[in-house]
């Protein structure tokens, strides 16, 4: 079997799937944006930084400060470790405010 | 447009002092990874130094990261009074760097304080500059640079 191009892409999106069980989840890797960043001197790594959307009702009646906590504690050690993710975006919504945005969206265009 | 970039003066200097009571063997693991009474004294005290409290990398006329340029920027466009305003640079400043993530239970930098309280990083000032919760938190906080001063000084 050959091992995988992406594994912490891989390891974001087996772990958020797990916990979250998204109905939408989005995983981009910016990585090559910022090869160039200072902070990156020495790094090898091509999975150090990330866009994520969420769509999930696991967020409901929480504040977003407290949503991203419960996606960074799920990643804390790929946050942690050395040459792990640098950066992390996260957009996090429930199915009800996703639908909304949308809606917004498109009556908006 | 913010000049005052208070560094860490003073977490800078009660960080220092390193005499730890719980230097036993048996809280060597604790002490990894619990912040020490000085440090969190000294963040409680750069959180307070100012209604508007950014922790970034650089300076906000040289910012070292592109989210910390992006918070700046979004504080600027929202007009925060410079006044009210201060900035930590953790890259100066590694037990501030490693500190204020465990204070805050937050991995990244930057990260924005508003009256003592932790509001986000780039992605939530973000959104809440979009959907306008900001300007509105920033006005009832009474935050925001006067009108009045606003278009008698504009040049």
């Amino acid at each position: 079997m050959a091992s995988s191009q992406t594994p912490m892409e891989d390891t974001i999106r087996q772990k958020i799937t797990e916990t979250f069980a998204p109905t939408s989840l989005e995983i981009f890797n910016d990585s090559h944006k910022h090869a160039h960043h200072q902070a990156m001197q020495g790094s090898t790594s091509k999975e150090t930084h990330f866009r994520v959307n969420i769509v999930s009702d696991s967020f409901k009646s929480k504040m977003q400060p407290a949503r991203h906590r419960m996606v960074y504690t799920l990643l804390k050690d790929e946050l942690a470790a050395e040459g792990g993710i640098h950066a992390l975006q996260l957009k996090t919504k429930t199915v009800d405010e996703a639908e909304k945005a949308k809606a917004k969206e498109s009556s908006s265009s | 447009m913010f000049s005052r970039t208070a560094l860490s003066a003073a977490a800078g200097q009660a960080i220092r002092p390193r005499r730890n009571p719980l230097l036993s063997p048996r809280f060597a693991v604790l002490q990894k990874s619990f912040l020490s009474t000085e440090t969190r004294q000294a963040i409680d005290k750069a959180v307070a130094s100012a209604p508007v409290v950014l922790f970034m990398k650089g300076t906000p006329e040289m910012p070292q990261c592109g989210f910390s340029r992006a918070s700046i920027q979004i504080l600027g466009l929202q007009g925060v009074n410079p006044q009210k305003f201060t900035a930590f640079n953790v890259l100066e400043d590694e037990e501030l760097r490693a500190g204020i993530k465990e204070y805050s239970e937050w991995p990244t930098i930057p990260q924005l304080y508003v009256d003592k309280e932790f509001i986000g990083g780039t992605d939530i000032l973000m959104s809440m500059h979009q959907d306008g919760s900001l300007a509105k938190l920033l006005e009832e906080k009474d935050i925001l640079i006067p009108a009045e001063s606003d278009s008698s000084s504009s040049s």
